[in-house]
């Protein structure tokens, strides 16, 4: 697997996400400048990772997804190649466009740090086969700006479409919006793109790959992106 | 020539920030204050006197970077 973790000024979760595809994948990673114009040869997955790109100026993901490299990157979504975009990266896919929808202020306008439950929606996709649908998974977030919102037909076409990846979820698997953290529109925590390659996500599953921080639920994002990247 | 720019959440848009300020002023004992919505001004300098050139590149400024269209709307004045 040739995995690219781009890096913007205020990125800092780069580190984590190279620690995690590494101990999965065996490989080492490609770390990206954000002034580049393209990515290495024969990349197959982009990595935008979270952090404060700009220090979350004008808004959250808005001047990093207008960087160089990000051109790069759409022609690389364009071809069918996988993109996964973490907190910060989440919030910078969407302003760059490659997925639809925004992230505003948490409803309860607080910065939000600690675990949450998130439902697998489906385990269909090169995201996810190492999961199961309906798996719960123990993950956690830490964002100011995570309550996903777009229009209602784009909302009408996620959900018609299977394009919501993970739902914030009660410990018994409860969908309720208003537990969620952040209060995203039907608790969602990440989606697809329609070709179903590029995965935004709010929250940190590079953040639990090792048992010794006591759960390794994220493991399974890493394993079946290195999974679907072999079988291609 | 200098022109304004205002940025602001379309009204469908709940604007958790407005209600906290608005609760704010509440709370101080502001008369009358019905509702607070909160927004983005910038002040931008440009090159030449051509108005309707200046409208242009302030479009493009907005739709490229300044407001998110998705959930922002925006408008422009100039200063006589």
């Amino acid at each position: 697997m040739k995995a690219a973790v781009l890096l913007f000024p205020g990125s800092n979760r780069e580190g984590d996400v190279a620690r995690a595809l590494r101990l999965v994948s065996g490989q080492e990673p490609k770390v990206v400048w954000h002034a580049d114009t393209e990515l290495p040869q024969g990349t197959d997955l982009v990595v935008l990772p979270g952090g404060f790109s700009y220090g979350d100026y004008l808004r959250c993901g808005a001047i990093a997804a207008r960087a160089n490299i990000m051109d790069a990157v759409r022609a690389h979504a364009a071809r069918g190649g996988m993109v996964l975009g973490i907190c910060n990266g989440f919030q910078i896919l969407c302003e760059a466009g490659l997925l639809p929808g925004v992230l505003v202020r948490n409803a309860k306008l607080r910065f939000v740090c600690r675990e949450v439950f998130l439902r697998v929606e489906r385990a269909d996709t090169a995201f996810t086969k190492s999961y199961r649908k309906g798996d719960l998974l123990r993950i956690p977030v830490a964002h100011g700006e995570g309550n996903y919102t777009a229009d209602p037909a784009t909302i009408q076409v996620l959900e018609g479409e299977g394009r919501v990846a993970f739902r914030y979820a009660r410990a018994d698997g409860h969908i309720d919006e208003t537990d969620g953290p952040n209060g995203a529109i039907n608790g969602i925590a990440g989606i697809y793109s329609e070709k179903l390659n590029v995965l935004g996500m709010m929250p940190h599953p590079e953040n639990h790959v090792d048992p010794v921080v006591g759960t390794v639920d994220g493991r399974g994002l890493f394993e079946s992106i290195v999974g679907a990247l072999k079988a291609a | 020539m200098k022109a304004r720019v205002i940025v602001t959440l379309k009204s469908a848009v709940l604007d958790p920030q407005g209600k906290a300020i608005e609760g704010a002023l509440r709370s101080l004992g502001v008369a009358g204050v019905q509702s607070v919505r909160q927004g983005k001004v910038f002040d931008v300098e440009l090159a030449g006197n051509d108005k309707a050139a200046a409208e242009g590149a302030l479009k493009e400024a907005c739709d490229k970077l300044l407001a998110n269209t998705v959930i922002e709307t925006y408008r422009v004045e100039f200063a006589e």
